[in-house]
């Protein structure tokens, strides 16, 4: 993972933002033509303006970047009616994030659905987003997709002659998703989760029909998050409020993982059958599981190879 | 008296026509109202309105997007016969061809500006202000080589034109070179155009090395038959002349492209059939449908149809040498080619989906007036281009002054 591609490290919040703010030069190239686009567009010029000044996420400086999360957090502390923080949380060095699902255990009971929804600020109607899809599989076939469907409903899980295979995004090692991107708005950090910025996407969807694992849902419209559910702890590459024409997925919850924490969905899973941990720590969990059971990956034959293991304990 | 004094005289002939013509161009305006209607709409609710989800992520709008792309190529490609065969109106040829190309263009273009979730941040895939994903991202080089070939072909028509209406010929040290590049760059936008979705492992309907190949054979069906229409209206209603061998050279190079057209169509469903692997399912959807869900079954047929009975026409020499039979021909490979590369490529790529699931997709009444718009809009370019750059080449639309015959220019 070349440097370009990392976060700027936010390193002391003294820095104002006199010394880095954008030069006068530069305001007057976007501001001439952000007037037209505003005239145009019917817009606020001074959006506008901002947006047309934004560079990549990985030119901005430290101090620039500080400003923008300041003046979400305001944003959004106000819209949501409560203390909300937007952190730029960096990969820790040393760690390189894997994931394990025990098929054997999994009942369909999909609590790591909503956990997830909770915990990442999704959508909750029209339309709702989720990033994890389990799926139900009949035993009769195997792990195979044309006899795989979402859309089960019965009064209890698991039912007979099934089994349950959730899916989210694999973080993959070659994850085909960034290489289709045209604008560089989402990448793979060396913690090995693959992240969006959600305000440099564009919106043109290649992502999404270039990821083997229907990991990544658009924003077809503005979301819809009550105030009330919304989660204020969090980051700007993970679970912060999303804007309507973009793209989401799945973070192994970066906001809790490189914090420390497990990701809501391992927490949450009533059997136990989500597994999480460091690859390079051979103490860790996901290390643990590797060497005890048999792990495989999904699809294989793409040569994804995902960080997202699957297994069977028993 | 410079260029400005050009684009007024230009102006001023873009609304100067007789009733059929303004009677054309309010029907093309009101094409374009609907169109913004939609779009309104679909601004204010934002992709939602379209019925594109994350099963069918791409959908009608990339379909027209595909098919514009093989008619902006084709229409400039003509210049190769129209050299090889020494066709006596190849200014006009050449000049007519870019004129579709670049109306083309423009309407490949505002079909990816309405299938974006975020137009307004298209300054994001620039060189400067943005981050274009180059080599990596196949849509970054679609972008690059769209937008050089559009200029490419402004800069060659503007230059004819603008050299004519001062009554000389064009430079031709500059204009040859240019032309002779628009040929490798025909070809590459298709390729380019082409590799988005072949690259794409995730899909194995579209993840094939026929795809490239296929795209160039069917947009030499479809680009040329808008050209033989074209030709034909024009030597009706304005004094360009064009010779009966020249549409037929191009009906009769049509017929060959129509038929590796078919014979790649017959390659792939063999393939597939035959080794009947989980990756039929795509080839099923389209040509079959899977269980109750046969959304594009009868389009699939209908485009087979019209492609055969096409190539039929333009094969037997009695028929494609018939005004009548010709023309319908034209039509019929124009639908076939449309629904083929449009519909067809994209929605059994997304269907099923990665993880299995169907949904089936129809266009929005949104995406349907969108569209309307956006069709109104490339029709209305071409048919105002047309209209001021037919009188140019003909000598009735000149500067003060300047001479008629264009000295040198041979006929
Ligand atoms: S699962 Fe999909 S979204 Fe996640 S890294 Fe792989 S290709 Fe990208
Ligand atoms: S939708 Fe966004 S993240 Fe996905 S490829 Fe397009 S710009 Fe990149």
């Amino acid at each position: 993972m070349s440097d370009r591609n990392r976060l700027p490290v936010i390193q002391d919040e003294t820095a104002g933002c006199g010394a880095d703010s954008p030069s006068r030069r530069d305001f007057l190239r976007t501001a001439a033509a952000g007037a037209v686009i505003a005239a145009v567009s019917g817009c606020k010029p001074d959006a506008v303006v901002e947006e047309l000044q934004r560079r990549h996420l990985t030119e901005l400086s430290p101090a620039r970047l500080q400003e923008m999360l300041g003046k979400l957090e305001k944003k959004w502390s106000a819209q949501y009616g409560k203390a909300v923080t937007v952190g730029a949380r960096p990969p820790m060095p040393g760690v390189n994030f894997g994931y394990g699902l025990d098929l054997s255990r999994c009942i369909g009971c999909r609590r790591c659905v909503y956990a997830c929804v909770k915990e990442n600020n999704q959508s909750r109607k029209n339309p709702q987003i989720q990033w994890i899809r389990v799926l139900q599989m009949d035993k009769e076939h195997g792990v195979a997709l044309n006899h795989a469907t979402p859309y089960y409903d019965p009064e209890k899980v698991p039912e007979p002659g099934h089994f349950y295979m959730p899916v989210q995004c694999q973080q993959c090692r070659h994850p085909p998703c960034t290489k289709v991107c045209p604008v560089k708005a989402t990448w793979k950090d060396p913690d090995g989760i693959v992240v969006i910025d959600y305000d440099w996407c564009i919106g043109c969807r290649c992502c999404t029909a270039a990821c083997p694992y229907g990991a990544r849902k658009f924003n077809w419209a503005e979301p819809n998050l009550p105030a009330a559910e919304m989660n204020p702890v969090t980051d700007y590459l993970g679970n912060r409020p999303r804007p309507m024409g973009v793209v989401e997925k799945c973070t192994f919850c970066l906001q809790r993982s490189r914090s420390g924490r497990y990701p809501a969905c391992v927490e949450i899973c009533p059997v136990g059958a989500r597994k999480f941990g460091n690859l390079l720590d051979p103490e860790s969990e996901i290390r643990q599981v590797m060497e005890r059971k048999r792990v495989f990956i999904f699809k294989e034959e793409l040569a994804t190879e995902p960080q997202f293991y699957y297994f069977y304990a028993t | 008296m410079g260029f400005g004094e050009f684009l007024q005289g230009a102006g001023r002939q873009v609304v100067t026509g007789g009733k059929a013509y303004k009677a054309w161009v309010a029907v093309l305006v009101a094409m374009i109202g609907i169109g913004l209607v939609g779009y309104s709409r679909q601004w204010n609710q934002g992709l939602l309105a379209t019925n594109m989800r994350d099963q069918v992520t791409w959908a009608f709008y990339i379909g027209n997007f595909t098919f514009l792309v093989g008619v902006a190529a084709a229409a400039v490609l003509l210049v190769v016969p129209a050299y090889v065969y020494h066709w006596k109106p190849i200014k006009e040829v050449v000049v007519l061809g870019e004129l579709l190309a670049i109306s083309a263009l423009i309407m490949c273009m505002m079909f990816i500006l309405v299938d974006m979730g975020r137009p307004d941040r298209l300054t994001h895939i620039m060189p400067g202000p943005g981050s274009p994903n180059w080599p990596q991202s196949m849509l970054s080089w679609d972008a690059m080589v769209l937008n050089i070939y559009l200029i490419l072909n402004l800069v060659v028509v503007v230059h004819i034109l603008y050299r004519a209406y001062r009554g000389r010929d064009y430079a031709k040290a500059f204009v040859v070179p240019l032309v002779l590049f628009s040929i490798p760059a025909a070809v590459g936008i298709h390729t380019v155009t082409a590799f988005l979705y072949a690259g794409m492992a995730a899909r194995p309907y579209w993840n094939a090395g026929i795809l490239a190949p296929k795209f160039i054979a069917s947009a030499f069906c479809s680009g040329p038959a808008v050209m033989i229409i074209l030709f034909q209206i024009l030597r009706k209603t304005t004094a360009i002349e064009i010779k009966d061998e020249a549409i037929w050279k191009v009906a009769e190079l049509m017929a060959y492209a129509m038929f590796f057209n078919l014979f790649l169509l017959g390659a792939e469903i063999f393939k597939e059939y035959y080794s009947h692997t989980e990756h039929l399912l795509y080839t099923q959807y389209l040509w079959q449908g899977i269980g109750n869900n046969r959304a594009l079954v009868p389009y699939a047929w209908f485009s087979l149809t019209c492609s055969v009975a096409a190539f039929l026409i333009f094969v037997v020499k009695k028929t494609r040498m018939n005004w009548k039979t010709l023309n319908l021909g034209c039509v019929l490979i124009f639908s076939g080619v449309y629904i083929e590369k449009g519909m067809g490529l994209v929605i059994p790529g997304m269907t099923p989906d990665t993880l299995g699931e169907i949904y089936e997709y129809r266009p929005s009444a949104v995406e349907w007036m969108v569209a309307i718009g956006v069709f109104g809009l490339g029709a209305l370019v071409f048919t105002t281009l047309v209209n001021v750059a037919v009188p140019i080449m003909m000598g009735t639309l000149r500067a003060k002054g300047a001479p008629v015959e264009i000295p040198g220019a041979g006929h």
